[in-house]
């Protein structure tokens, strides 16, 4: 439990993090509904979604990020399609590229931030314990202590799971899915909420097909079934081949955020308060 | 299972209400739920119990109105019912259709004293 909001975290639990940080998000979500008295008890219109306060997190985490020109992804899978290994190789090549950070997210253990601190990269892991997903409040307290710098771009990998994070916005900028092809072609139409959601799905361990039946062109088909617009890219993180293409989306990317900047760089990145 | 913490949500959000409309007992809670969003209605109410105990939803009975999931055809320009988000639309192959209705997760209404 959060001291400062009040926020109940339940099992939550973000490495190395204390409460007595200025809480930086909004508490004041005032909604108006009717009264209606009936016999004892009263009807309240109320008329509110449900992940209305994660939403309202997620654009105080946006607003932090764009102010401080931070490329923020939201990677998401089922577990095993090999995100942190697709990260590691990732923060090792491009580390002369521009300034990159790591949020983990995993229901138990820190072996995915050793992982990543492996690299020389700064990472976080949050435990969600017995929750599915990140949500957009654990993100903005592991951006409090993670302190990225301005510019960079923040990578935050989700928990395993393709059902759950697709309803929860962070305040990233794009999700990233990443299916291996050691899983099904028909995962974009078992799982259409996620497919819709990403921007860019990453078809992994693509070294593996000469021993496999899976058809390539069929699973590219279900994802635009479910996304027209969502762009896909065949990589093995393993060997490194089509990785330069991912590198070429992460630098355009990164670009595009630059150009979005509405501010001057800062010195260092304020606090998600500072938003 | 995300209903947990949907369900945790739900609850947080009632807790704002009966501060700003002064109750202390929810009796009915009314969600509406589209059949298109990443909601099983089943589960919801399996943890609506479990999370309402001892806070101010404790022994609300909860209401589910479902919600059918709608779709607009950009070829046919009409609406029609969709069962899936990547239906096609049965008049003339078009997809994806645009989502009309289907998608929510809402508190509607409560009933309180």
């Amino acid at each position: 439990m959060c001291g400062v909001c009040g926020c109940g975290e339940g099992e939550t639990v973000i490495e190395g993090h204390k409460h007595d940080h200025h809480h930086p998000h909004e508490h004041h979500d005032h909604h108006h509904g009717h009264d209606h008295e009936h016999d004892g008890s009263r009807w309240l219109s109320v008329e509110q979604d449900i992940l209305s306060k994660n939403n309202m997190y997620a654009a105080s985490n946006r607003r932090h990020f764009n102010h401080n020109g931070m490329l923020v992804l939201n990677l998401v899978s089922s577990p095993g399609s090999g995100k942190t290994t697709l990260l590691t190789r990732t923060l090792n090549d491009l580390q002369n590229d521009f300034p990159m950070a790591v949020i983990e997210g995993d229901q138990q253990t820190v072996l995915d931030a050793d992982r990543i601190r492996a690299t020389g990269t700064k990472a976080v892991q949050i435990n969600t314990g017995k929750g599915c997903h990140l949500d957009a409040h654990m993100v903005g307290h592991a951006v409090e202590d993670l302190q990225p710098e301005a510019d960079s771009v923040l990578f935050i990998e989700n928990v395993g799971n393709l059902v759950c994070p697709a309803a929860f916005d962070l305040g990233e900028a794009h999700k990233v899915v990443v299916l291996s092809v050691t899983e099904g072609e028909d995962k974009p139409l078992k799982y259409p909420d996620m497919f819709h959601a990403a921007s860019l799905m990453l078809l992994n361990k693509c070294d593996l097909l000469p021993h496999l039946d899976f058809d390539v062109g069929a699973c590219i088909d279900n994802a635009r079934r479910v996304n027209p617009a969502i762009k896909v890219l065949q990589l093995s993180a393993k060997t490194g081949d089509g990785m330069a293409q991912w590198y070429r989306w992460l630098n355009l990317m990164h670009e595009a955020t630059l150009i979005d900047r509405p501010a001057p760089a800062a010195t260092t990145a304020e606090t998600v308060a500072g938003a | 299972m995300h209903e947990i913490s949907l369900c945790e949500d739900v609850v947080r959000l009632i807790g704002d209400q009966a501060r700003q409309h002064r109750f202390t007992r929810v009796r009915t809670v009314r969600l509406q739920i589209g059949r298109l969003s990443c909601v099983a209605p089943e589960a919801l109410r399996f943890a609506f119990d479990a999370v309402a105990k001892n806070t101010i939803c404790d022994g609300a009975r909860l209401e589910i109105e479902e919600i059918g999931g709608r779709g607009w055809c950009d070829v046919c320009r009409r609406e029609l019912a969709v069962g899936q988000r990547f239906d096609a639309c049965p008049e003339c192959g078009h997809y994806p259709l645009t989502i009309t209705a289907g998608e929510e997760m809402r508190i509607g209404e409560l009933e309180v004293e």
